[in-house]
């Protein structure tokens, strides 16, 4: 480029940008806010509201063999709520997500603290984020199927325990039971853990556990003390993450139960095949609703938006 | 047991890998002193403070406080605190909980601990509001809730990495009186680490200058100040003129040099480049045609008697009797010279 050529370029920048500029100062700065704010305002309004809206709406309609009809009428949850079936796939579905979510937390805890604090490059820290995130690029279904010749009377985990004689006999519970569903799900959401777990380890200054080392704790105290206090955010962050996915799971609890468990959405399920969705839609909002309330529960113990924020 | 001194430091050295920070150092700190570890960045002098604390382990070498060899203790057992560069306050404990740290550590019930807590709140002056967390202080506040923290401990020697610098430069010297004040009060040794050689002057009892890892030089600052021992104190430290002469180089006093030529004494030619007004001096640098430069701090009064303006032609001398030391170009060391033989330069 020529010396010219560059100095009409730069007397063009000005004044095109004057070009954008003047139009966007003369809207109220109000609605420059609301411009920003309208797109996510809209994908939330039309793929979220609106269908849940639907939902609430169809689950005080009326329904028959061949079709639904518009109605207001409580059946719907009234059933749901009085049949002890409702009871069982919820306490199941807690039992799961408590342990999971302790299983997970554990883990997800002392990953995080052994790759934010123990691994000093920060390559090395970012290749095993990324090992740790492999998983997730593959299906959940995948990886779901994946644990059954795994775990199966004749898969690989039997053979090789009788292989190395510490067995005689296939052990059976690996597949097919609480045991199979819970390591499916352990290995589906330790990483919805680790991440934010992560996330608030790396804000602590590391300073912060050596002035607690200087005030004569222990490592077991700092990491009561400091380390788990500072890092609360982030663990409620991932409980409510794990805690949501395995409420609203149904694959799982199917495939690896062997149809001795059964999961909230299992029974959603069922209704839709059979094409009752109004109690479909009833199961689902009172999902909703218990899921809020439980997250609500957990938000309460932590600021979350200060977390996000940051 | 030699308990003279709070703090002995025998050939330490610490290396990084392949890089020596610290490069084996032997220092005396005798009871109840002020020390200041005086340097630029990376001289060494931080990561010295660290390993008298135990933060940091020490590669060779040993070190002693109240004549106890502390070199494999943690860092509570060598009755030592730290006061880390940016206070390293709790950000989910209030003040009151900060301070009650390391009793809470001991095990040391509630009311107890908070009771002393508000004892060293008190004697930092930091009593009132003790309920609000560290980021609703200000970061004078903050500093004082951190002294008393690192003070609680009761330890013989305290340790501060650059306390002041984060401070603004009003606050920095009130702080500055204030660190005084406990540690003569305390009657216990301080060791501050600063870059600053004005803080360093004004606190400091020991003065230990360091440069790449070694001590170049320790003392009074007063000594220090008067008696550099190399160009680079001499220019780290300030306020002097560091000047080729004959086969060496001497420092000369800034504020001993005068304007005009009024004897026949030591001299410099040169021509001015800035005139600074500083109140109750005036800065006054200069270039000669070789290219060395020289500043002379000139008493508002004397300065105003024959002002002087960028661009002029002046000479500086300085007296006779004023010090100076030579120093050779091999290894850049000052060697003292009397005043009667600065008559023959």
């Amino acid at each position: 480029m020529s010396v010219r050529s560059a100095a009409t370029l730069l007397q063009t920048i000005p004044s095109s940008r004057r070009r954008i500029a003047l139009p966007l100062r003369r809207l109220r700065p109000g609605l420059v806010s609301w411009l920003q704010v309208a797109p996510l305002a809209l994908i939330l309004l039309v793929l979220f509201a609106l269908p849940t809206l639907l939902f609430l709406v169809v689950s005080f309609f009326d329904y028959d063999r061949t079709g639904i009809y518009p109605a207001f009428m409580l059946d719907n949850c009234r059933e749901l709520l009085t049949t002890p079936t409702t009871l069982r796939v919820y306490l199941s579905s807690l039992k799961f997500a408590a342990i999971v979510r302790a299983i997970t937390l554990f883990l997800g805890f002392d990953i995080s603290y052994f790759l934010v604090f123990h691994i000093r490059s920060a390559t090395l820290r970012a290749v095993l984020f990324l090992l740790c995130a492999i998983p997730f690029w593959t299906s959940g279904i995948i990886r779901t199927i994946a644990w059954i010749p795994f775990l199966g009377r004749n898969g690989a985990f039997n053979q090789l325990l009788m292989g190395l004689h510490i067995t005689t006999k296939p052990l059976e519970f690996l597949l097919f039971s609480d045991f199979a569903v819970i390591i499916t799900y352990v290995h589906l959401f330790t990483l919805l853990m680790i991440g934010p777990i992560a996330n608030s380890l790396s804000k602590i200054d590391p300073a912060l556990m050596e002035a607690a080392r200087d005030s004569g704790a222990s490592r077991w105290q700092t990491m009561v003390n400091v380390v788990i206090p500072l890092s609360k955010t982030g663990i409620a962050l991932g409980s409510i993450l794990v805690f949501t996915q395995v409420m609203g799971d149904y694959f799982v609890v199917k495939q690896m139960s062997g149809g001795q468990s059964a999961s909230i959405v299992s029974a959603l399920s069922t209704e839709i095949q059979a094409m009752q969705y109004p109690p479909a839609a009833a199961n689902a909002m009172i999902l909703v609703i218990f899921v809020a309330i439980l997250v609500a529960g957990m938000m309460r113990v932590v600021d979350v938006r200060k977390e996000l924020v940051k | 047991m030699d308990t003279r001194f709070d703090v002995e430091l025998i050939a330490v050295t610490k290396r990084y890998g392949d890089a020596v920070a610290v490069d084996d150092i032997s220092l005396r700190i005798p009871k109840n002193s002020y020390c200041c570890l005086l340097g630029p960045s990376g001289c060494g002098k931080t990561s010295t403070l660290r390993m008298i604390a135990g933060h940091e382990t020490i590669s060779d070498g040993d070190i002693l406080i109240n004549g106890g060899n502390v070199t494999e203790l943690a860092p509570a057992q060598r009755g030592t605190a730290m006061m880390f560069q940016n206070y390293a306050l709790f950000p989910h404990l209030n003040r009151l909980d900060n301070v009650a740290f390391s009793l809470k550590m001991r095990g040391v019930p509630k009311a107890e601990r908070h009771r002393q807590a508000q004892e060293f709140l008190a004697l930092v002056h930091m009593e009132e509001f003790a309920t609000r967390l560290p980021a609703q202080l200000s970061g004078g506040q903050q500093q004082r809730v951190a002294l008393a923290r690192a003070l609680i401990t009761k330890p013989s020697v305290l340790l501060l990495d650059e306390p002041l610098s984060a401070l603004d430069p009003f606050l920095r010297v009130r702080m500055r009186e204030e660190l005084k004040r406990l540690q003569r009060e305390l009657g216990i040794s301080f060791i501050h680490v600063t870059h600053s050689q004005e803080e360093a002057m004004a606190l400091a009892d020991l003065m230990v200058v360091m440069e790449d890892g070694r001590i170049r030089q320790s003392g009074s600052p007063r000594e220090v100040f008067e008696r550099p021992s190399s160009a680079f104190i001499a220019r780290f430290i300030g306020g002097h003129n560091v000047l080729p002469w004959q086969n060496g180089m001497i420092a000369v006093r800034a504020d001993h040099c005068r304007i005009g030529d009024t004897s026949d004494g030591p001299r410099l030619t040169g021509r001015i480049a800035v005139v600074e007004y500083q109140g109750p001096i005036v800065r006054v640098a200069l270039a000669t045609d070789t290219g060395v430069e020289a500043a002379a701090l000139l008493p508002d009064h004397l300065f105003y008697r024959h002002p002087v303006e960028p661009g002029d032609l002046v000479t500086i001398t300085w007296p006779q009797a004023a010090r100076m030391s030579s120093m050779h170009k091999d290894g850049e060391r000052f060697r003292l010279r009397s005043a009667i033989a600065n008559r023959t330069l």
